[in-house]
Formats: C-alpha cells, sequence, structure tokens
C-alpha cells in the first residue's frame, strides 16, 4: 500500500489538521499527551502486527481465508444441538443493517432512541406471546447464559443451593450452568431419564425434590429433540417442592407446543437464534429470558428491560429503560446481573422475523420442521443397522440416531459422509452419553430439502452396506 | 447553527397494525412424500402438549413490517448518523468492509459443530486474532469466548478465584478492590463471582490513592480492578506503585478495557504489570454496537494463569498444519457459554486490525487523546462547565467537565446540558459518571471525529451555556427536536403503571376500563 496522507478512519489523521489543533492545546507534540506515562512501561517497539492493508487487500486476504470453510451452503449440514441452520429472510438482514440501528449504542438517552426501544419493547412482548409469560427481558448472550442467570434469579429468590436438571441437557449449557452458579455455591442434580422414552423419571424427580431445591429446569424441546410430555407434572413436582420451575424452550416450536407459560413455568429461557440470526459459528447468539409478572420475579430478573410510558407531559407514547435500579451502573455490586452490552441487534432481527411471521407462520414453520424431522427419522430408520429415533417420544427439529447395529462408529459414518459423499453428519453423542452407545444427534428444519435428506439416505445405505460387508 | 429535527413517525406498536390473515412470507412447500408427515403432527403429539390458542403476533404483509422497523430506524441515531462523544464507549466509525465480510457465508453458515476440517478458515481467523489481541495488550493467552465486556470481568474474576484456590486461599481472599471511579460492571462482576467489593477513593489528582490502597490491602485481597486511562480519562502514573502495593499482598491485578483505545501501540496493559486483561472488541476495535449488543469481551492473562481460561481455546497443530478447538485442559473454569464466542464480531475485529495495521492503530490511539485534549481546551473556556481533578494533566481518549457551576448559577443540570445537545444533531456524552464528578458530563470523541464536528460541539455547548443564562426554561424542557420530548421515568418503572410487555400493558388497560 503506498503512504497515504492520512488514514479513512481518521479524519485528524491529516498532519496540518494535528498541528494546528497541537498548537491550540499548547503542546509541541502527541508524544507530549502520553508525557504521563512513565517510561519504563512505554512500548519500546511497534507493535508486531501486519502493516496497514488497503480495503481491497483486506478483503481479499480474508475472503479468501474464508472460502476454506465448508458452509450449509455448499453442503447439506445436519447439525442442530443449539444453534441451528434456519432460513433468513431478505427483510430481517436488511432492517437489521439499518444502520441508524446497527450502529447505536444502548439507548441511554431515550429521546433520541425511541426506534431501538419500541423495537426491543416489541421483541420483548413478542417472547412474551410465545412463551406465555408476562414479562420478558430485551436479551441475554445466549440460551447456556440465560439458564446460568436464571437459576441465579431462583437462588437469589428462595435462597436454597440445589438445582435439579434433566441428565439429558445439552453438556455445555450445563457446563455454563456450574460457571455462574459455582459462586453462589449452588450445586447441580442430575435427574434420571426413562430409557425407552427419554422421558424425565417423575420418580427420581420427586426422590431429588427437597426443600434444598432452588429450581426445576427441563429442556422442551429436549437436548436430544424429543418433546417433554409431562412438563405439567414436572412443575406440579416443582412447585410442591416450593422450587421454581424454569423451562428452556427453542421458541421456532411455539407455534406447535403448547407455551411453557401454559403449564406452569416460572422462568423460561432459551436461544433465539433460529428465529432471524445466522449460525456465524456459534456466534453471536440471542439468548432469551421471560418470567412471570409478579413484582419480586421482576425486581430480581437480570438485564434490560424496556417499557412502555408516556412522554412527561403525557402527549404520546414513549418508551424507556425500565427498572434500571437493579443494574450494575446504578446499583453495582447489589446489582441482580452485571450484564450491560446484550444481543439487542439480535433481539431486533427476531422481532422483524416474528413480525413476517405472524400466527400462522409461526405454526406453519413448526409444522414444516417437525415433518422433516419425521421423513428424515423414518427414512433412516429403514437403513439396516440404523436407528433413529433412539427414544419413542414425539421429536421436534431434532433426534436420534443410532449405528450400534450397523458395527460402525458415529465418526467413521460421518468422516465417511463428508469425504465420499459431501454431506455434514449429526453430532456425535458417544462421549457425551456413552450410556446410548454409538449415537449421533441429527437436526431436520425448513432450511433442508426432501431431496437433501434422500441424499442422506442414500450416502448412509451405501457406507454402511460396504463396510459392512469388509467387516463380514 | 444548523438546525436539526429527528423524524417523528405517529407510529403504532406493532401489534395495533395489520389484519387478520396478512402474512409477511411464505414457507417453503412441504414436498409430497413429507407432507403425509404433517397430518401426523398432530398425532404424534400428545393434545395436552399442543398449542391452542395461537400467539398474538402481529399480521402483516412483507411491506408493512418494512416501513414499520424503517420508521422506527429513523427515529434512531447510530455512529453513522453523527458525532457521538458517549464517554467510556468509544463509539468510533464502524468500517463497512468489516461488516460485509462478516455477513458472508464463509462466516454466517457455518455451523460451530462442523468438523474441524471444513472451518480451518474461520479457525485461522480466531487463532491470529487472539495472538494479535495477546500483543496488542502484552499477555500471554488470549480467550476469545466472553460475550460482553461484562462477561469478560466475570471470568477474569473467576480466574481469580481459580488461580486462589490452587494456591489454597480462596477461603482468605474474598476481597475486590475496586476504585470509587469504577464502571459499574465491575463491582457487580466482582460480586457474581462471590468476592466481596472494597472501595477505594480516588486523589485530588483524580487517581487512585495510593496510600489508601495501601491501606486496603491485606491477606483478604483477592485482586484490584482498573482501568488505565482511568474513566476520568486520566492516566494513572503510579501504576507501577499500585501494581506492586496489589501483588505484594498476594492479590492480581485485573485491566478493565474500556479505554484501551487510549493506548494502542503506547503503552500495553501486561507491561504495567496488569495479570489479566478484558478487551471490549465492539469499542476499540470498531465493530458496531448494535443498539446495545452483541459485543464480544475477550480476556488476555499473563502465563501464569494460561490454565485456567475456558474451553475450548483455538490451538494450533505445527505438525498436522491445522487449527483445532482444544478442550484438554483440566484446570480450566469451564465454559462461559454455548461455543466459542461472538464469532460475527470477532471477524470484523480482525479485518479492523488488518486495515489499520500497527501503525494505524497507533495513529487511532493518538488522534483520540488529540481529539479529547483539544476538547478540554475549548470546553474549558465556557462559562458553567469546569473540569475537575488535575487540571495540568493532560487527558487521554476522553474527558469529563462538571456542569456543577452551571447548576448552582441557573439551575440547568448536566442532564439538561446532555438533552439540549441532542437537539443539534448529536449524541449526548455520558452523564453522571463517574460517581466521583458532580453534575457529570463524561466526553469521548474518538478518532473518528473531524476537526470540524469537535469545533461544531464546542459551539453547540457554548450556545447551550448561554442559553441557561439568558433562558434556561429551554434548556430544562430540551429535547425539543426529538421524535420525543422526555419521557415519563416513574410511570415507566412504578409497580402501579409499568408495562414491560404489550400484554401487560393491554392488562393494565382492561382492567381499568372494569
Amino acid at each position: 500500500m503506498t503512504k497515504p496522507s492520512s488514514h479513512p478512519y481518521i479524519p485528524n489523521s491529516v498532519s496540518e489538521i494535528k498541528k494546528e489543533m497541537l498548537r491550540q492545546i499548547g503542546a509541541r507534540g502527541v508524544e507530549e499527551l502520553y508525557a504521563d506515562v512513565p517510561k519504563r512501561f512505554r512500548l519500546k517497539h511497534r507493535l508486531n502486527l501486519p502493516s496497514p492493508k488497503s480495503e481491497q487487500e483486506v478483503k481479499r486476504h480474508v475472503e479468501s481465508l474464508l472460502s476454506r470453510n465448508k458452509t450449509s451452503q455448499d453442503i447439506p449440514v445436519f447439525l442442530g444441538a443449539g444453534c441451528w441452520p434456519h432460513h433468513m429472510p431478505a427483510v430481517v438482514r436488511d432492517i437489521i443493517q439499518r444502520t441508524e440501528f446497527l450502529t447505536s449504542y444502548t439507548p441511554y438517552q431515550p429521546e433520541i432512541s425511541q426506534g431501538m426501544l419500541q423495537a426491543l419493547f416489541e421483541y420483548q412482548s413478542m417472547i412474551c406471546e410465545l412463551t406465555a409469560m408476562h414479562v420478558a427481558n430485551s436479551s441475554m448472550y445466549d440460551w447456556a447464559s440465560a439458564l446460568g442467570e436464571a437459576v441465579r434469579m431462583a437462588v437469589r429468590l428462595n435462597n436454597r443451593a440445589e438445582v435439579l436438571v434433566p441428565k439429558i441437557i445439552h453438556p455445555e449449557r450445563l457446563a455454563t450452568l456450574q460457571t455462574y452458579i459455582a459462586p453462589v455455591e449452588t450445586r447441580v442434580k442430575k435427574v434420571d431419564y426413562h430409557p425407552t422414552t427419554g422421558q424425565l423419571n417423575l420418580e427420581d424427580l420427586k426422590r431429588k425434590a427437597s426443600a434444598k431445591t432452588a429450581a426445576v429446569y427441563v429442556e422442551n424441546p429436549s437436548y436430544l429433540g424429543f418433546v417433554e410430555t409431562q412438563v405439567e407434572e414436572i412443575a406440579e413436582i416443582a412447585h410442591d417442592a416450593e422450587a421454581l420451575f424454569i423451562v428452556g424452550v427453542d421458541p421456532t416450536s411455539l407455534g406447535v407446543l403448547k407455551p411453557p407459560g401454559e403449564y406452569g413455568a416460572d422462568i423460561v429461557v432459551g436461544e433465539g437464534q433460529p428465529l432471524g440470526n445466522a449460525m456465524n459459528y456459534g456466534g453471536p447468539l440471542l439468548g432469551v429470558f421471560a418470567c412471570r409478572g409478579e413484582m419480586e420475579l421482576i425486581r430480581q430478573m437480570p438485564g434490560r428491560v424496556i417499557g412502555l410510558t408516556t412522554a412527561l407531559d403525557g402527549s404520546r407514547r414513549g418508551y424507556y429503560m425500565a427498572l434500571q435500579t437493579r443494574e450494575q451502573h446504578i446499583r453495582r455490586e447489589r446489582a441482580t446481573s452485571n450484564i450491560c452490552t446484550n444481543e439487542a441487534l439480535c433481539a431486533l432481527a427476531s422481532a422483524v422475523h416474528l413480525a413476517l411471521l405472524g400466527p400462522q407462520g409461526l405454526r406453519e414453520l413448526g409444522e414444516i420442521i417437525m415433518a422433516k424431522t419425521r421423513y428424515a427419522m423414518q427414512l433412516l430408520n429403514r437403513i439396516r443397522g440404523v436407528k433413529a429415533p433412539v427414544f419413542k417420544s414425539p421429536h421436534f427439529k431434532e433426534f436420534t440416531v443410532n449405528f450400534d447395529k450397523s458395527g460402525e462408529t458415529v465418526r467413521k459414518v460421518n468422516d465417511a459422509l463428508l469425504s465420499r459423499h459431501q454431506i455434514h453428519g449429526g453430532k456425535d453423542l458417544s462421549k457425551e452419553f456413552p450410556e446410548l452407545g454409538e449415537t449421533a444427534l441429527y437436526c431436520a428444519t425448513e432450511a433442508h430439502t426432501r431431496e437433501e435428506i434422500d441424499r442422506l439416505s442414500e450416502a448412509l445405505k451405501e457406507i454402511l452396506g460396504k463396510e459392512g460387508r469388509k467387516q463380514r | 447553527m444548523n438546525a436539526f429535527r429527528q423524524a417523528c413517525w405517529n407510529e403504532p406498536v406493532i401489534f395495533e397494525l395489520g389484519r387478520r390473515g396478512r402474512r409477511g412470507c411464505v414457507l417453503p412447500s412441504v414436498e409430497k412424500t413429507a407432507q403425509r408427515e404433517v397430518a401426523k403432527i398432530k398425532e404424534s403429539l400428545p393434545k395436552g402438549l399442543r398449542r391452542k390458542t395461537p400467539p398474538l403476533l402481529p399480521e402483516l404483509s412483507e411491506a408493512e413490517v418494512v416501513q414499520h422497523f424503517t420508521r422506527l430506524s429513523q427515529m434512531n441515531y447510530g455512529v453513522d448518523s453523527g458525532f457521538y462523544p458517549l464517554g467510556s464507549c468509544t463509539m468510533k466509525y464502524n468500517p463497512k468492509i468489516d461488516d460485509f465480510l462478516a455477513d458472508t457465508p464463509g462466516v454466517a453458515s457455518v455451523h460451530p459443530y462442523q468438523d474441524e476440517e471444513t472451518a480451518q478458515g474461520i479457525l485461522e481467523i480466531l487463532y491470529t486474532l487472539g495472538r494479535w489481541l495477546a500483543e496488542i495488550t502484552g499477555t500471554y493467552e488470549v480467550s476469545l469466548q466472553p460475550a460482553a465486556g461484562a462477561q469478560g470481568e466475570f471470568l477474569g474474576a473467576l480466574i481469580m478465584r481459580a488461580c486462589h484456590k490452587s494456591n489454597r486461599e480462596i477461603n482468605e481472599r474474598t476481597e475486590l478492590i475496586v476504585p470509587d471511579s469504577a464502571h459499574g460492571t465491575n463491582p457487580a462482576s466482582g460480586t457474581m463471582a462471590g468476592f466481596k467489593v472494597a472501595v477505594v477513593p480516588s486523589g485530588e489528582d483524580g487517581c487512585i490513592d495510593l496510600e489508601a490502597l495501601k491501606a486496603a490491602v491485606s491477606k483478604r485481597t483477592a485482586g484490584l480492578m482498573l482501568t488505565n486511562p482511568n474513566t476520568l480519562g486520566i492516566f494513572e502514573r503510579n501504576i507501577g506503585e499500585i501494581a506492586d502495593t496489589v501483588h505484594d499482598a498476594g492479590g492480581l491485578l485485573y485491566y478493565d478495557g474500556a479505554n484501551l483505545n487510549a493506548i494502542l501501540g503506547k503503552v500495553r496493559p501486561g507491561d504495567m504489570g496488569f495479570d489479566i486483561v478484558h478487551i471490549n472488541i465492539h469499542k476499540t476495535f470498531g465493530t458496531p454496537h448494535g443498539g446495545g449488543g452483541p459485543g464480544s469481551g475477550p480476556i488476555g492473562v499473563c502465563e501464569e494463569l494460561e490454565r485456567f481460561l475456558p474451553v475450548p481455546r483455538v490451538a494450533y497443530d505445527r505438525k498436522r498444519e491445522r487449527y483445532y478447538l482444544d478442550y484438554d485442559k483440566p484446570d480450566s473454569i469451564g465454559k462461559l457459554r454455548g461455543f466459542y464466542g461472538n464469532v460475527a464480531v470477532l471477524v470484523r475485529a480482525y479485518a479492523y486490525i488488518l486495515s489499520l495495521g500497527a501503525e494505524g492503530l497507533e495513529e487511532a490511539a493518538e488522534v483520540s487523546v488529540l481529539n479529547a485534549n483539544y476538547l478540554v481546551k475549548k470546553l474549558s473556556q465556557i462559562r458553567g462547565i469546569e473540569l475537575p481533578y488535575d487540571k495540568g494533566q493532560p487527558r487521554k481518549h476522553e474527558c469529563v467537565f462538571s456542569a456543577k457551576p452551571l447548576l448552582k448559577e441557573t439551575g440547568v443540570r448536566a442532564m439538561d446540558v446532555a438533552k439540549r445537545i441532542l437537539d443539534h444533531g448529536m449524541h449526548a456524552p455520558t452523564m453522571y459518571f463517574p460517581l466521583i464528578v458532580e453534575e457529570a458530563l463524561m466526553i469521548e470523541p474518538t478518532e473518528s471525529a473531524a476537526k470540524e464536528e469537535l469545533d461544531r460541539f464546542v459551539e453547540v455547548v457554548g450556545k447551550i451555556s448561554e442559553e441557561a443564562y439568558t433562558n434556561p426554561a429551554l434548556v430544562k424542557n430540551a429535547p425539543h427536536n426529538m421524535a420525543i420530548s422526555r419521557l415519563d421515568e416513574v410511570r415507566a418503572s412504578h409497580p402501579k403503571t409499568m408495562a414491560l410487555s404489550w400484554r401487560m400493558h393491554r392488562q393494565r388497560v382492561e382492567s381499568q376500563r372494569y
């Protein structure tokens, strides 16, 4: 790159402007402004980083790196497990790229930020409608950290030190939960599942629910894709123990599945990524957080909440960051959470997507997903040596595929799918849940075509047929 | 002076728009064979688990959705709209090429659990960015996992815990020290990580009171959280003594990276003795704030603390010439969130650093400091506002003025000044922070502001000062040119009137009707 007279991002990097400003300040050089930095700490060398590059060079370089990735647009990817391939409408992309939204800060000055405030209020309101809860915050980082915050909220409310979670929980979510609750000395206890249906073992839950239980947590749909059917009973057991009932959801299921607010949930968490947000190699995501409308709960909520109010003169409706006295910038060490920057733009994306879907679209989306999943399960289950799904329960958009009878490992099957068929198989569960044997977690959404699912099935037949023969 | 008027749409809540039966998108039809399955869904789901009443979502056409959110966007203000001197937030220009690259399928359509062989490009970007951030901060190893600065702080505090635990001192070292000028997230993060927070005062010069710090440290000290330059924009000159004091007491030194922009390429936190450093990617490295997020808050640590970083770590296998995710870290504090971090934000930062290079980053720091000191000089001449603390000391990337004299003489408060600034098509400074300055106006111009913009800001503040002395009501009732005038904050947060969702609002309206 030729040495330019100034940098495009730095208007005052023109040397005459600098000189003029320095003269007005009364300093001889910029160095004088750093005179108070002790010499012994000053960096003696230039940072060991690449030299400046033009936009073209940056573009070429980054694109060439990114071209080494295989994307879900290059090959069918049947992975889910907390981050799912979905269609992202062009409208969503367009709206979140409007730079009045994109390049604004947290709406600390409400008068100049009504647009974002109203959009976030609408997001919160839509999440409340989806989950049948009364209050939602304007976002957490992701499902896992939202769960961590939810359990901490339960502990603040009832001062107990145990949380019951299903044995079948996303291991990363469990690990995150443990990180969040370790400082408040809260323990996780796992509740067993029924070996044929995967459903939470209610006897085990009853045994473990006690006066120590701060909260009972279930995921619906579960990590392994099936629908938890005894949620009402679970709620009752949790409430009998005077514990809070926390439900984790995939919001794309809530056009079809009963909302948690209708079966006794006190707090709902979940992952908003599938509503209008790209996978982005796992981030940013969108932590959904909603709770019942009692003041004692609202006061303990983490995160930003936008409220509908009016102008001081009552002339018109307006929006404002409500209940800021719970938050770190006011309450400091006594705040309900330290969260400051959240995932507002992802929340906006979800609001736009939900507005496009409407009640009909959301139901249809859920139905299409379930249909694709059922279709995939049935097709794969017909393959010799394959069992899909492992559990006899209704499934939403993910399902387990077991390869034990084929004599193959998930690893080998996945390697063959990728190298020979240009298909990315499901997530290997054999280390996470050894008791399930050689099992993978597959995902099918509206973004997968029937042709892709057929291709997967044919590929598996070819792989298992071939490998099977080799063994014989 | 240019008049400004923000768009003022009388835009209904989205639930009040649309008509029954309208739709904003059509979903792909389910292919014939799979279609049969749709019918079976109803059978497969137990009755009690099916949704009976559809969620009350709006029913709008695609065009109506676009219009609604476009109108809302016009009642919002971003860096692309104009000057945004929001102190502590480093609202610099967000380069378009960075957004462009982050929005390509090579980032957007890659699943985090894909085989590492199919994600080598993104892994290389993450790995290299980690190395660059380590170089910039003078730390040994970096984790890109935290989703935001505050999550980085939480992680930093957890690493302190892990360190003291491994030294068998966790039961004694229960106290985290923060200065009274600290960001609110510091004490909040400390508490979240299970520490008691002890506050040390700032001295006359606006820096940490070294004697008070010496008196505060003890066997109970887990560490000190500090930002340098501090929230007054003043460099903590005694950082060497501060670091020695904390380290001699057995504590760890944590660097809040909110103000890193001022010192890029000049002095590195690691070299000043900081053991743990967080970086606000969305401040220092030019990624957009998105109206509140997503951001990204990586942390860097010294060699001794490396083993505690969260899993997985992005690693490079020299033999196989392959990047991979390393979960094999037995001393790790575990996981902080799902997956690996806010990757789309991190890719932008990679492109940003690549564009500026070492020279450009240093230039950014220098000009951010130049701009702030230029404002100090110019604003100091305005009646009613004064620069508290050491006036002879250069500021770094930001400066804090006090409108206390103005309040005393005219009754106009810092908040009124801030609101009146909005009327001129500029964002307001941060108000009432840091807490050690009364009637604080915290101003961070960043390197992105042109001199003409700075001059106009000075002119605006000067004019507002004049108004305060001649027509204070005009300032006290500002803003006048926004989509809305001042809001009823009490109504927004009072249990009897609050409406935190449309559902809550409707129920309130209904209950009032009967």
